[in-house]
């Protein structure tokens, strides 16, 4: 299969980028290992290691969307991409060459987060298990904004508006920092149309097995998730046919 | 035999015509060179010609088949070396050999067969294991040129492929090329006059989207009645037509 030389091309260029380990790996550890520690100091329920790791897991995703934009934006811009759409290779190649490596990256990502929070006293459980599933959709709706953005911007623009936004935005509107309740209002409005803190919250739901309030959460990432991909893959084929690749 | 034929293949782009009514054949075996300055429409000639961007009118065959009407068989016979130098930066320069040749169909053990092949005929071999980004820009071009003959196309574009090299860089990708020479159909894209001399069988002459001239260094001169092959590019690129 043509794409899975691709894909295995794509997983190195990231891997070989020592600042996509530390960002994607390591900076969510920290934080981790951060905020338990001031836990163990000062018992704050927000940073309760249950309710404290769906949180982190889906902010250390958010890392996935710099990764596949700046990959994509790169290639476009190096003329490699160019190169390749001179190649046999078919749209669906393309997609799933840059989405399955990065979509593998984030589930161990999400993986080595569980297992780190398990060092810290997470009690590893069925319900564990499940919140690293129901983390997964938020993974596929990261890297379609990847996707997306890295077919329309350059990679310092892809930078910007996801290294710097983003994985800001995301974050504070996710609920993994404070509670949303707190602030209320507009903030709270936003927050809840928004997928991020329905991805923390489906994964808080797993963790304290409360399988009802699941669904009611992942429905939201899902939607956002396949209406992003799909916009993201109609952008990419049509760069692939445009005069501007 | 034929390798190229266009016919009235023109790209617009809004109201800014690129590339206006170009019939050209090229035979097979043949290195010709388009040259012309910046703007010309060499790139958007080659782009049509490699499938990468649709003609608003007119078509090409491509060892007989249509550039418009089945893209993937012209796709499955070329190979493209861009402008830029385009190689995966984190991938060793075995890796990106081996990469392309498995994209256009190759097993593992072909593809590390005709990467030896590439390494040994560019000169690669000592920097096999060494990751792209860290090569000279000459090293680099020539990567870029070996990814594309990798895949053993019986038709390559080199799109100003030495543009921005030294002197010594751009001598040695000459050489390169010169090896290439009746082995493949080679289609360059240059606006160095003295490159287009050296290295083509003929020269097609392009300005504001037309080519205003096709022929040898040698059947430009005579027919300008110029001295040298760079006063024949003037005459040709500023006057309406020229027919060598």
């Amino acid at each position: 299969m043509k794409f899975q030389i691709f894909a295995s091309r794509n997983l190195k260029e990231i891997l070989r980028d020592p600042l996509t380990l530390g960002f994607g790996i390591g900076f969510p550890l920290v934080v981790l290992l951060l905020l338990s520690a001031i836990q163990a100091n000062i018992p704050v329920d927000m940073f309760a290691i249950e309710r404290l790791t769906p949180g982190i897991a889906v902010f250390g995703l958010s890392f996935f969307s710099l990764f596949a934009g700046i990959l994509i934006s790169k290639d476009r811009a190096t003329s490699f991409l160019m190169r390749l759409f001179a190649s046999p290779l078919t749209a669906s190649d393309y997609i799933l060459s840059y989405t399955l490596p990065v979509l593998l990256m984030a589930v161990a990502q999400i993986f080595i987060c569980f297992i780190a929070a398990a060092i810290l006293g997470l009690e590893v459980n069925f319900n564990a298990l499940l919140a690293v599933v129901v983390v997964i959709p938020a993974a596929i709706l990261f890297i379609a904004i990847g996707l997306l953005t890295g077919s329309l911007f350059n990679d310092k623009q892809v930078g910007g508006i996801i290294g710097a936004g983003l994985t800001n935005f995301s974050a504070w509107l996710s609920g993994t920092w404070f509670e949303i309740e707190l602030v209320g209002g507009w903030f709270k409005k936003i927050a809840d149309a928004l997928p991020f803190s329905h991805a923390v919250e489906a994964g808080r739901a797993a963790m304290r097995g409360d399988f009802a309030s699941i669904l009611p959460h992942l429905w939201w990432v899902i939607g956002y998730a396949l209406i992003t991909l799909i916009i993201a893959i109609v952008v990419f084929t049509r760069k692939m046919k445009s005069d501007q690749v | 035999m034929i390798a190229i034929k266009t016919t009235g293949l023109t790209k617009r782009y809004n109201n800014k015509t690129a590339v206006n009514d170009l019939n050209l054949s090229i035979s097979q075996g043949e290195l010709f060179a388009l040259l012309g300055v910046n703007g010309a429409g060499k790139t958007t000639t080659i782009k049509m010609l490699s499938c990468l961007t649709k003609p608003t009118s007119g078509d090409a065959l491509v060892l007989g088949d249509s550039i418009v009407t089945k893209p993937h068989q012209v796709k499955e016979k070329i190979n493209v070396s861009p402008q830029e130098t385009a190689v995966a930066r984190n991938l060793s320069v075995r890796e990106n050999l081996e990469l392309i040749a498995g994209i256009y169909g190759s097993n593992r053990k072909d593809s590390r067969m005709k990467s030896d092949e590439m390494l040994s005929a560019f000169g690669l071999v000592e920097v096999a294991g060494d990751k792209a980004k860290i090569l000279s820009g000459g090293m680099q071009r020539r990567l870029s040129i070996a990814m594309a003959l990798i895949s053993d196309p019986q038709v390559l574009f080199l799109d100003e492929p030495t543009l921005g090299l030294d002197v010594l860089a751009r001598r040695e990708l000459w050489s390169a090329i010169r090896k290439m020479k009746g082995k493949i159909t080679i289609i360059l894209t240059t606006h160095y006059m003295e490159e287009a001399e050296a290295l083509s069988d003929r020269i097609g002459i392009m300005s504001k989207g037309e080519i205003k001239a096709v022929g040898t260094a040698g059947e430009l001169i005579s027919k300008t009645g110029s001295k040298n092959f760079e006063d024949a590019f003037v005459a040709c690129a500023t006057e309406p037509e020229v027919t060598a």
